[in-house]
C-alpha cells in the first residue's frame, strides 16, 4: 500500500466514487475513465483538491477505436484523453473519457480549466472531428486551409483523398483525387489472429 | 485628428525570423501587438498516422525528422515507451552512451537556438561561433551511426552499435593539403571518446566567447530583458516546460524528479530563471550547456572503462549480430522475423517522455497486441509553447515578437508533426 500510484487510486475512488467507470494500473501507470458528461467536473477536482493537485495538462489526445478489439472500449468510437502531472507530488495521471454518440462525438471544453487545452482540443476537432462545447475557437490547425474530412480517423486512408499540383494552363494550383495506391508491405499482425490489413 | 484604426499584418510563412515555417496573423495597433494569431501545420507530414502503418522498428528513423534540431532525444522518448511497454532492460553501458549523446544532443539543439536567436536580435557572430561547435558535433554523430543528423541510433533494447575505436579524419583534396588535414585531424587521432573528451574540455571556454558577446551586452539586455514575461503561475497553466517553465522560476527537470537511464548517477545543477523574461531564459540555457558538458564528461569516464553489450540479448526485441545471424539457424529466424513482421507490444497503453531541450518530449503509444502501433501521439513541448505567444506577446511591439519566438526555440518538426 505505499505505492504512491495505489494510493492516489484509493483516494480517487474515496472521491469520485461512482463517477470512476474504470481505474487500472498498467505499466506503473495510472488510467482512469470516466464518463464524457462528468469531464468538467473530474478534471476541475483533480486539479484543484489538495490530495490530488495536477496542476498542469500535458497533453490532450483524441482516439478513434474504430478497429480496436471490442469490448475494452464499451462499443464506442471516440475518446479523448488527457494526460496530467502534478509537479509537487510527482505523479502523472492519464484521464479518459469516451463519447456517447460515434456520429457527432462531442464533449465539454476544458479552456477555462487550462488555456494550454486550447491548441489540443483544436488539434482533436482537426484530425478525429470531436467537438468540444463551448471552445472559443474551434478551428482546423494542422491540416490546409479548406481541407475536407477528419486525416486521422481510422476510416481515413493513409495516403489522403486528394493531391495537389501546380496547373499551368489554369495558372493556379489544383486538388485533384489522388493517384498513387496505397503500399502496404507489412501486414497488421496480433499474435494468434492472423493478419488483417492496414 | 486622422482616425487611426488597428490593421492586420501578415507574417512568414517565409521569414527569416520565423524559424521555419511559420505564418503570423497580427492585428497591431501602430507597432504595438494586440492579437497573434499563429497559423501553424504547413510542415504537418502525419508522423502519427504514419507510424500507425509501420512496424515500431520503421518508426525510429521518423522520430528524428520530428524536432529536427535534437534528433536522438526523439528517438529517445520513443524507444523508452516501446521499452515500457515490453518491459525490457537496457544494457548499463548503453544507457550510459544514450545520457552521453542525449547530452550531446542538448548541447547541439541550444547552440542552435543560440545562434538562430541572437541572429534575429541582430547579433551575426553568434551564429557563425555555434555552427563552429556544431560542426564537431555533428561529426561525432556521424561516427557513431553514419548519419549527420537523422542518426536512427537509439533502438529498442539499447542503441545500435558500440562507440567506434577511431575517429574519421579528413582527407586531402585540391584545396586541402596535408599540413592543414594534418591540424583538422589533430584531435581526431583516438577513438570517438578522446574526440569528444578534447570537446569537452574546449567548450567552456567557448561558452565564455558567447557570453562575452551576449551577457553583459547592452543591446542584447535591452532586447530581452523584460521581454516576455511568464509568470510560474501561467506557465504551469499554458503547459509549459523544459527551459520555458525553469525560466519563470520553477525547478523541474525529469531528469532529476522522474529519472530516467542513469541520470540518477549523473551529478549536474538545474538552473533556474527569476523574473521569466526572455533574458532568464537565455541564462538558463547557457547554464543547461555548461551542466550536459559536466554530464557528458562523467559519461566519458564510465564509458572508458566498463565496456559491455550494448544492446539487449532478448532477440526477439533486438537483431543478433551478422556473424551469429550467418552461422545459426535460429539468430537467422530471429533477424528474419524482427526485420519482416517486427515485434509485437502487449495490448494496453504507455506514455513515457525524456527532458527533452525544449522541454518535456513524450510519446502515448496505444497497442491492440499487433506489430505496429494502434494509436500514436507524439507530445511535442513546442506546441504548447507557441500556443502561448498571443500572451507573451501582448502589448510589445513588433520587434520584440522576434525576440520571444526566438526564445521559445521554435523548431516545426515536432510542433506540426
Amino acid at each position: 500500500m505505499s505505492n504512491p500510484i495505489q494510493i492516489l487510486s484509493q483516494d480517487l475512488k474515496k472521491y469520485f466514487g461512482k463517477k470512476l467507470i474504470k481505474s487500472s494500473v498498467q505499466f506503473h501507470e495510472l488510467t482512469i475513465t470516466v464518463a464524457a458528461s462528468s469531464i468538467l467536473d473530474v478534471l476541475k477536482n483533480l486539479r484543484d483538491r489538495k490530495e490530488f493537485d495536477f496542476k498542469q495538462l500535458i497533453d490532450l489526445c483524441g482516439v478513434d477505436y474504430l478497429e480496436y478489439p471490442k469490448g475494452s472500449t464499451n462499443n464506442k468510437r471516440f475518446a479523448v484523453v488527457y494526460h496530467l502531472l502534478s509537479l509537487k507530488k510527482n505523479q502523472r495521471i492519464r484521464v479518459r473519457a469516451f463519447l456517447e454518440d460515434d456520429n457527432f462525438p462531442i464533449i465539454d471544453t476544458i479552456t477555462n480549466l487550462w488555456p494550454a487545452s486550447d491548441w489540443y482540443e483544436r488539434e482533436a476537432f482537426d484530425l478525429f472531428g470531436i467537438m468540444f462545447l463551448d471552445h472559443p475557437d474551434l478551428r482546423r490547425i494542422l491540416t490546409d486551409y479548406g481541407f475536407v474530412g477528419h486525416p486521422f480517423r481510422k476510416d481515413f486512408p493513409m495516403i489522403g483523398k486528394v493531391e495537389m499540383r501546380y496547373d499551368p494552363t489554369q495558372k493556379r494550383v489544383v486538388y485533384e483525387p489522388v493517384s498513387i495506391e496505397e503500399r502496404n508491405n507489412v501486414p497488421r499482425v496480433i499474435n494468434g489472429e492472423g493478419s488483417r490489413n492496414g | 485628428m486622422a482616425e487611426i484604426k488597428n490593421y492586420t499584418m501578415n507574417f512568414g510563412p517565409q521569414h527569416p525570423a520565423a524559424h521555419g515555417v511559420l505564418r503570423l496573423v497580427l492585428e497591431m495597433d501602430g507597432e504595438v501587438i494586440q492579437r497573434v494569431d499563429p497559423h501553424i501545420g504547413l510542415l504537418h507530414r502525419a508522423t502519427e498516422k504514419l507510424a500507425e502503418n509501420r512496424t515500431y522498428l520503421q518508426s525510429v528513423p521518423y522520430m528524428d525528422r520530428l524536432d529536427y534540431v535534437s534528433m536522438m532525444m526523439n528517438e529517445h522518448a520513443f524507444v523508452m515507451t516501446i521499452e515500457k511497454m515490453l518491459d525490457i532492460n537496457v544494457p548499463i553501458r548503453a544507457q550510459y552512451i544514450r545520457v552521453m549523446f542525449d547530452e550531446i544532443t542538448r548541447v547541439l539543439n541550444h547552440l542552435l537556438w543560440l545562434g538562430a536567436h541572437a541572429l534575429d536580435v541582430g547579433a551575426m557572430t553568434v551564429f557563425l561561433y555555434a555552427f563552429r561547435e556544431r560542426e564537431d558535433l555533428f561529426d561525432c554523430y556521424e561516427a557513431v551511426s553514419g548519419a549527420r543528423m537523422h542518426a536512427a541510433y537509439y533502438r529498442p533494447g539499447g542503441v545500435y552499435r558500440d562507440l567506434p575505436e577511431t575517429m574519421p579524419k579528413f582527407e586531402t583534396t585540391h584545396k586541402k593539403n596535408i599540413k592543414q588535414v594534418n591540424k583538422l585531424n589533430n584531435n581526431r587521432q583516438g577513438s570517438l571518446l578522446d574526440f569528444i573528451s578534447d570537446f569537452t574540455t574546449r567548450f567552456p571556454g567557448y561558452i565564455d566567447e558567447y557570453e562575452t558577446l551576449l551577457t553583459d551586452n547592452r543591446i542584447w539586455k535591452q532586447r530581452t530583458v523584460g521581454i516576455g514575461v511568464v509568470s510560474p503561475e501561467r506557465a504551469i497553466a499554458l503547459g509549459m516546460t523544459g527551459p520555458m517553465l525553469r525560466g519563470s522560476g520553477i525547478e523541474w527537470d525529469l531528469r532529476r524528479k522522474q529519472p530516467y537511464e542513469v541520470y540518477e548517477q549523473m551529478k549536474f545543477d538545474i538552473p533556474i530563471g527569476k523574473e521569466g523574461d526572455c533574458y532568464d531564459r537565455y541564462l538558463v540555457r547557457i547554464e543547461e550547456m555548461r551542466e550536459s558538458n559536466k554530464i557528458i564528461k562523467q559519461c566519458i569516464d564510465w564509458l572508458r572503462i566498463n565496456p559491455g553489450p550494448v544492446i539487449s540479448i532478448n532477440n526477439k526485441i533486438a537483431p543478433p549480430s551478422r556473424e551469429e545471424m550467418k552461422g545459426d539457424m535460429e539468430a537467422m529466424i530471429h533477424h528474419f522475423k524482427l526485420f519482416t513482421e517486427g515485434f509485437h507490444l502487449p495490448e494496453g497503453e504507455a506514455y513515457a517522455a525524456v527532458e527533452h531541450p525544449k522541454g518535456e518530449f513524450g510519446t502515448y503509444i496505444i497497442s491492440d497486441g499487433a506489430n505496429k502501433p494502434y494509436r500514436l501521439k507524439i507530445r511535442a513541448p513546442g506546441f504548447p509553447h507557441l500556443a502561448a505567444l498571443n500572451e507573451m506577446t501582448q502589448g510589445h511591439m513588433l520587434s520584440d515578437l522576434v525576440a520571444i519566438i526566438g526564445t521559445q526555440d521554435i523548431v516545426f518538426g515536432e510542433i506540426d508533426r
